[in-house]
């Protein structure tokens, strides 16, 4: 052990002169390859902001760095931070930009256009205003004030990014990433970088199905309407999930109408269907918004010569023609394809599956013979298994918790999400049906605790009284398996739930906390307040194991 | 949730028995029915959710037309002032018929749908169904009133234009291009979209063209059928209209006319019809306002002697109906809220076609207004009725070219009032006093949707 410290001193001199705090650095390797379980991480966080140049050299002379990251999106971010805290010399490529499709083609330039939207659609109800005794003249807006709201706003965040990378250490290297071989990867033109561990974090773009002509004007995708170059009149949006759903939110409120063409019989079919008839009771239904369900878009040709964008639809089932539309411009909103091209998986003889890279639970990627390819780990949409943001960075850090000694599984029924329309709708866990199907698989019962914001006393004095809440729980061990809530902010009050879901807080355990009033959280109380669960609450915390 | 239902909150299960059927309020006219003594054919009540409801909407229907149904199955998900509740039935049998669609909103304990027992009895129920007639419409249809000043969008212009309005990539014009929001607005209003023209880019039907349609379809006068030759008596209501002219012949009357625009009526007029705000309100709301200020125009001279200074403003509005003329009073014009006026607007008009207005309904006006806009009229002069002091006559708003303060020529829709007055208790200068007020009020129109 002295010796070790010895040499990693004498090691860390060499790059880190007048800095004996730091040189404690270089420990954390050593004591890894140890498997000394203890985190270093307190006195790393003491000296992080001081290290400027380099994190120290790497544990193993051979490699140029410990960690490579293919991928400088939310996910590989997210993994670059925690390794650097855990002491990892990192490097992250990038060949687009910095940030990728979250920070400036995704959730950060959709907030903002949304933040926009529902403001402009609370400032033109005049009923609503009139209840609170308002009067609002007439609200209008300046589309590129709005555009450029949002593009500000993901020009500070990528600046952010870099910089806070830029700031631990970690190198951020231009060009377009490929695995060569075995903890090999190059970038650019011909940089080649050895690294003990590679994590993939190509992301995904937008999935345009075949017969669907993309101009970028007329017939777009969310990458082009993120820049809100024009405003339509008419808009068909092909695809009714959560990404549709958010746009028609945007464009509903600065003054278009927007008609959905959905493949399946249902609007809005990744929802709870108990929330999503309520939300298109709410979110469709009085909106100037129509719909065509149980059909595709075969062929879309983009405006030109004074013609509208024409769509012609054919049955989802039958694929016989059934309709042809004529709108004004159309928005592909059908999912988003990995983006694994060029990756040069066949070096390490792996075959993705519709463009994903195929992982275990613990994101190492398995090849073409099923057997797991070492050091190569893949996160993020590029894996297919969760495409959220906050996914991609949990997954990353998982990785990087693995990669310096301790196992991790990530469990993805903690993982909540939110479609930020207005109301806002949020979950976690499984939807109803799911739930009834696992019961019956697994021989339980499920019970089902339902509120209505109606109740709330700060809804009601927002005029925000439209929403539900809702819980699936087991009734005989009090285990949540999963909650779902439509109405005014509910993407915040999910985490009282994911938590709970996460550390395995049962009902009965939870119920008698208080919540400050009036909140919207007590939405949530009500649900653990109205739960009925027959084993009684135990007074040193018990915990359900979640299950994977 | 549905721990409620067992509670008081329904109406107990007694209440579905035939017996207390007839007793349970009713939203459609009374049939006769023929009720057999074991009627197998149930009535599924709109529940009381909550001690305040008093109408419910059906958000959904959980089981079909034919489905069978056992007792405490959920058959529909109804929204009342507090939540949604799932609503169960307490009968076995077969959901035979729905009366209200999804959407659709019924006071509560009027029917909403038809249970059958047995198979066979759901041909009947359906039949009953369609006899007893949809209990609640989804949209109340645009109130088509006779007073409106502004003339219906020529009808003409849109039938000749419909040849050459053909979509150019509409395939001949085989399929209807309309937006959205025109869709819902033709389902609502029941408009029929392939009659219309599109005004919208590339000739697409639009919201407006749905909206214009429904205004230019006043319901057609049938030409009254006169034996031409022939001598008929005065019917009641024709001979005391007769008796009444007569007898204004005996009153000293003049007349001053004013002209007035209404661009800032009409935009408000647009803001807030959606709201059922009709002209005649807003017109009557605005001189209800001016007459306040000027009691003299809203006074009458019943003895030849003195000044009847009226307490209240009434302001009676001639509508024509059937064979006649009658004149509904809006009472209290000036202190009613604009948005009950037109309500109460609207209960008058029905009641008055219906034949059904009551004496102090129709006689009590202290002031009358004539409106003869919506034919066209520019001008014209009313007839005095005896116990009132004045009567206005409103033409048509047209826009009208006009030359403005700055010197240009400019565009304004104007309309032009006349009106006539007893010139024992009204002067000339009161009369224009009052006109100038009521110009006023109706050029800045704030004031009339407090």
């Amino acid at each position: 052990m002295q010796s070790a410290f010895s040499l990693s001193f004498s090691q860390s001199s060499l790059t880190l002169p007048n800095r004996p705090l730091c040189s404690s650095n270089a420990s954390p390797r050593n004591l890894r390859r140890e498997a000394f379980g203890f985190s270093p991480s307190k006195q790393l966080t003491s000296c992080r902001f001081q290290v400027k140049s380099g994190n120290g050299a790497p544990s193993n002379k051979s490699f140029d760095y410990d960690l490579v990251i293919i991928g400088a999106g939310v996910g590989g971010h997210g993994a670059a931070l925690h390794a650097v805290e855990k002491g990892l010399k990192t490097a992250i490529i990038e060949g687009d930009v910095v940030g990728g499709t979250c920070v400036n083609r995704g959730c950060v330039p959709s907030k903002a256009l949304l933040a926009v939207s529902g403001r402009m659609r609370e400032l033109q109800n005049e009923h609503h205003m009139k209840s609170f005794g308002l009067q609002v003249s007439a609200a209008g807006y300046d589309r590129q004030g709005v555009a450029d709201h949002a593009n500000n706003l993901a020009t500070k965040i990528r600046n952010n990014l870099t910089n806070s990378m830029k700031a631990l250490g970690v190198d951020i290297l231009t060009g377009f990433g490929s695995v060569l071989g075995p903890q090999k990867v190059k970038y650019g033109k011909d940089n080649i970088i050895t690294a003990k561990d590679i994590i993939i974090a190509t992301g995904s773009v937008p999935f345009v199905p075949k017969g669907i002509e993309v101009d970028g004007k007329t017939v777009i995708t969310s990458d082009h309407a993120l820049k809100l170059e024009s405003v339509p009149d008419w808009i068909a949006i092909v695809g009714s999930g959560y990404i549709g759903l958010e746009f028609s939110d945007v464009y509903t409120a600065l003054g278009s109408e927007v008609t959905f063409i959905e493949a399946l019989d249902q609007l809005m079919p990744g929802f709870d269907p108990e929330i999503s008839k309520l939300a298109q009771r709410v979110l469709i239904n009085p909106r100037k918004i129509d719909y065509h369900t149980g059909v595709f878009a075969s062929k879309i040709t983009p405006a030109k010569d004074g013609r509208p964008v024409m769509i012609e639809l054919i049955d989802a089932k039958t694929k016989e023609p059934k309709d042809t539309l004529e709108v004004d411009a159309a928005l592909i909103a059908t999912g988003r394809a990995p983006f694994t091209n060029g990756l040069g998986l066949e070096n390490i003889n792996v075959a993705t599956q519709r463009g994903f890279i195929p992982v275990d639970e613990r994101m190492r990627v398995i090849d073409g013979n099923g057997k797991l390819v070492p050091n190569l780990y893949c996160i993020g949409d590029a894996n297919g298994k969760l495409m959220l943001a906050h996914a991609a960075s949990a997954q990353g850090i998982s990785v990087v918790e693995q990669v310096t000694g301790r196992d991790h599984v990530l469990n993805h029924l903690t993982i909540p999400a939110a479609c930020f329309t207005h109301p806002e709708i949020s979950m976690v866990g499984l939807t109803e049906p799911q739930a009834r199907e696992k019961a019956e698989k697994e021989g339980f019962k499920v019970s089902i605790a339902k509120t209505s914001f109606k109740a709330n006393t700060k809804a009601l004095a927002e005029n925000e009284g439209e929403g539900l809440a809702k819980m699936i729980y087991r009734p005989d061990n009090g285990e949540i398996l999963g909650v779902h809530i439509f109405g005014l902010h509910a993407a915040d009050l999910i985490h009282e739930a994911s938590n709970a879901i996460a550390l395995g807080t049962r009902i009965q355990d939870i119920k008698l906390a208080v919540h400050a009033h009036p909140t919207l959280s007590e939405v949530v109380d009500e649900l653990f307040k109205a739960a009925k669960v027959e084993s009684p609450a135990s007074t040193t915390p018990q915990s359900v194991k979640a299950t994977v | 949730m549905s721990g409620l239902l067992n509670t008081s909150f329904l109406p107990s299960s007694t209440c579905r028995t035939r017996s207390c059927s007839s007793s349970a309020p009713h939203f459609r006219v009374n049939k006769p029915r023929v009720v057999t003594v074991r009627a197998k054919i149930r009535e599924i009540f709109m529940p009381a959710l909550s001690s305040t409801m008093t109408e419910g909407k059906i958000v959904s229907w959980v089981k079909s037309e034919g489905d069978k149904l056992s007792k405490g199955e959920s058959v529909v998900v109804v929204e009342s002032d507090k939540a949604d509740m799932d609503v169960e039935t307490f009968y076995d049998g077969y959901l035979a018929a729905i009366m209200v669609e999804e959407g659709g909103v019924a006071p509560v304990g009027s029917a909403i749908a038809l249970l059958a027992e047995t198979e066979e009895e759901i041909a009947d129920a359906r039949a009953k169904a369609s006899v007893g007639g949809g209990g609640t419409s989804q949209a109340p249809p645009v109130v088509e009133d006779t007073v409106s000043s502004v003339p219906p969008p020529k009808a003409v212009s849109s039938a000749s234009a419909s040849a050459s309005a053909v979509h150019p990539a509409s395939e001949g014009g085989k399929r209807v291009v309309a937006s959205p929001y025109a869709k819902k607005l033709a389902k609502e209003l029941k408009v029929e979209l392939a009659a219309l023209v599109g005004s919208g880019p590339m000739g697409r039907i639009v919201a407006k063209d749905v909206e214009a349609a429904v205004a230019a379809a006043p319901p057609v006068q049938k030409e009254p059928s006169v034996e031409l030759g022939s001598v008929v008596p005065f019917t009641t209501m024709q001979a005391a209209v007769s008796r009444n002219m007569a007898e204004s012949l005996s009153v000293p009357t003049f007349r001053v006319g004013y002209t007035i625009n209404t661009d800032a009526l009409d935009a408000l007029y647009k803001k807030i019809k959606s709201k059922g705000v009709t002209m005649t309100a807003l017109l009557a709301k605005a001189t209800a306002l001016a007459l306040a200020k000027h009691p003299v125009v809203n006074s009458s001279c019943r003895d030849g002697n003195s000044f009847v200074y009226n307490s209240s403003i009434n302001i009676a509005v001639a509508v024509a109906i059937d064979g006649g003329l009658i004149t509904p009073v809006l009472q209290n014009a000036d202190k009613v809220d604009i948005y009950s006026l037109s309500r109460k607007w609207k209960e008058l008009v029905d009641k008055a076609r219906a034949k059904q207005l009551q004496p102090q309904e129709y006689n009590t006006g202290t002031f009358t207004l004539s409106n003869l806009g919506m034919f066209g009229v520019d001008r014209f002069d009313a007839i005095l009725p005896p116990g009132t002091g004045a009567i206005m006559a409103v033409g048509a708003s047209q826009p009208t070219v006009v030359a403005t303060k700055d010197g240009r020529i400019g565009m304004k829709n104007q309309m032009q009032v006349n009106v006539t007055a007893d010139h024992r208790v009204i002067y000339g200068a009161d009369l224009a006093q009052f006109l100038q007020t009521l110009a006023s009020i109706i050029e800045d129109p704030k004031d009339l949707t407090f």
